[in-house]
């Protein structure tokens, strides 16, 4: 589904502070399998999760999406399949704060311009399911941590994504919250999702919903 | 509803959503500008009233009012000038005016007396404005005294007042019969304060005051487009005094408004990253601000605009008053007609909306182009 053939990134190439993230990965990700990049930080998990999902281009190789090439898209194409394709999770879940529970998971399919009535009822359906039924008119600020995970994650599938992307999700829960996530991590496998992880907790890696762990060093697959 | 409007929507929606999180510094912004409008609007909307109000008063005045000059100082005209005037061809009426200014130091303010043209008034009464009326406390039956030019008091018995509605041109005025005013100011019989000429045709004032000047180079031909000039010329003057003396209030205003408009906190920028990495276009931020910026300066120029109508219109601009009137003492009272024009409303607009808007948008430009990636770190 996902595919990337020499992969390399740098930050401020060309300056005396040049930095190689990414130094050659290629690797293949299998459509509706739970993936996770294993490795600490600094390992370049981040960095190649956001080329994955289009938040950013490598400097050299190519990703390619089934048959699309990704890696050569111009930015206005790439929000197009970033916003269709990809729904994305965040470490620090990056709700915005002061609006509503509600208007967080209704916000990525503003640029859609779809009719609100069903875009409501899409966000109030993705809320029940999540057990935030009676938290959408809430301020995000007033959620508590797996709320507000949850929220994100409603977030996310709004626009019903192919591929969830997390970066880093049990970082900010404790362990019953952890293993709660992993199991929606579970059932959005189950409904047909390709989820990619990356994390450094066991709790998510050594989960029996995760088909495949990819384990990454100095921005290279280990053992590549 | 088309996508693209749809997509407006949701974007003003949002907009709307953020800006009342920032409840009261939004607030306090929209009440400052909004304040700023309502001061400059009501200038524009006074003046331009008055000078309407002028224009309208002065279509009924004479074409020409012909003076006559000694040594450069203005003199009685006598018969022998208006005769000769019937000689000037485009001439279709002339008459001679009495009516000449009194200081009265009772109540230390300048009145009008004057001889009406088209009314009869019985020797020792007197019709007054409705100024004098208030300052003087008369009412009809009254007596009022004024001491003439021979020294000795003259008594009028106030017949009656003059329409309030003529109030802004007569609130001043004393109209007295011809006996009367020619006792009073010592003129003797043929002699007149000026002439009044109707001329047919409105191209040929300007050649028939020529000739005027040739005919009597005694005397001087003003023109009723030259009254209209000059006071356009005083209420712009007035204008300008007021727009000096809020420019300090102004000039804090754009500063502050720059500021805020173009100040991009950390919070703000984080969002940009987030709306980016969760989907939007840079258009989209851009023009998620423009709204922003388009929804403010606009609500703060209608609210402003409104306020100053009903200040002007309704309350009788009660607070620009004195300055932009500029009667001393006999403030005639009365109500203007409402009139907007087009060019001043929207030069205000433009000067007030646009500039905000833009400082909105400028800094979001730099921001909102910056790699979504940043959020994942």
């Amino acid at each position: 589904m996902i595919e990337l053939v020499d992969v390399r990134k740098a930050f401020n190439q060309g300056r005396p502070n040049e930095f190689w993230a990414i130094r050659g990965v290629s690797l293949t990700v299998d459509a509706n399998r739970v993936t996770v990049l294993k490795g600490p930080s600094g390992s370049g998990k981040t960095t190649l999760l956001s080329m994955i999902g289009c938040l950013s281009r490598p400097t050299a190789g190519r990703i390619l999406f089934e048959t699309q090439l990704l890696s050569g898209l111009p930015e206005r194409f790439l929000t197009a399949v970033r916003r269709g394709t990809f729904g994305f999770i965040f470490q620090q879940f990056n709700l915005i704060k002061g609006v509503t529970v509600l208007e967080n998971v209704m916000l990525p399919a503003y640029p859609l311009g779809g009719p609100r009535r069903r875009l409501e009822a899409r966000a109030h359906d993705l809320l029940a399911q999540f057990g935030l039924a009676a938290k959408a008119g809430y301020r995000v600020e007033w959620l508590s941590g797996g709320e507000a995970q949850r929220t994100a994650i409603c977030r996310a599938l709004v626009n019903d994504p192919r591929v969830l992307v997390a970066d880093e999700p049990t970082a900010n829960l404790d362990t019953q919250l952890s293993r709660d996530f992993m199991g929606i991590v579970g059932d959005l496998r189950a409904a047909g999702k390709t989820v990619l992880l990356s994390s450094h907790d066991p709790e998510v890696y050594d989960s029996p919903v995760v088909d495949r762990v990819v384990e990454m060093r100095d921005g290279r697959l280990a053992g590549g | 509803m088309p996508i693209w409007l749809q997509r407006q929507k949701y974007l003003i929606d949002f907009t709307l959503a953020s800006l009342l999180r920032r409840r009261a510094k939004n607030l306090g912004l929209l009440l400052v500008y909004a304040l700023i409008v309502f001061a400059l609007a009501s200038v524009m909307l006074y003046t331009h009233a008055l000078r309407h109000e002028a224009a309208h008063v002065l279509a009924g005045a004479p074409e020409i009012v012909l003076q006559r000059m000694v040594a450069g100082r203005h003199d009685l005209i006598g018969e022998e000038h208006i005769a000769r005037i019937g000689q000037v061809r485009g001439v279709q009426t002339k008459a001679g005016r009495l009516w000449g200014y009194f200081y009265d130091p009772a109540v230390k303010a300048n009145y009008t007396l004057m001889v009406p043209p088209d009314r009869e008034i019985a020797p020792g009464d007197a019709i007054i404005g409705a100024g004098i009326a208030r300052t003087r406390g008369l009412s009809a039956g009254d007596y009022l005294t004024l001491r003439g030019s021979d020294g000795k008091a003259h008594t009028l018995r106030v017949a009656g007042l003059l329409d309030a509605r003529s109030e802004l041109v007569s609130s001043d005025l004393v109209l007295v019969a011809e006996p009367f005013f020619r006792a009073f100011f010592g003129i003797p019989a043929g002699q007149y304060t000026d002439v009044a000429l109707r001329v047919r045709n409105a191209q040929e004032v300007r050649k028939v005051a020529e000739k005027l000047t040739l005919l009597l180079p005694d005397t001087r031909p003003i023109l009723r487009d030259e009254v209209l000039r000059t006071y356009d010329a005083i209420f712009n003057w007035r204008q300008g005094v007021v727009a000096v003396l809020l420019l300090g209030a102004i000039l804090a205003f754009v500063v502050f408004a720059w500021d805020k408009a173009s100040g991009l906190s950390a919070e703000e920028r984080r969002e940009i990253g987030i709306l980016k990495a969760i989907g939007w276009e840079t258009s989209d931020v851009i023009r998620m601000k423009f709204w922003e910026g388009a929804i403010v300066s606009l609500t703060a120029f209608l609210l402003g605009y409104l306020a100053a109508y009903a200040h002007v219109f309704l309350a009788d601009a009660a607070l620009f008053e004195p300055v932009l009137k500029g009667w001393a003492v006999l403030y005639p009272r009365f109500a203007l007609v409402p009139t907007v024009d087009g060019l001043q409303l929207a030069t205000l607009f433009f000067f007030t909306v646009f500039p905000y808007t833009v400082a909105t948008i400028v800094p979001i430009w730099r921001a909102a182009i910056t790699d979504p990636d940043t959020v994942m770190r």
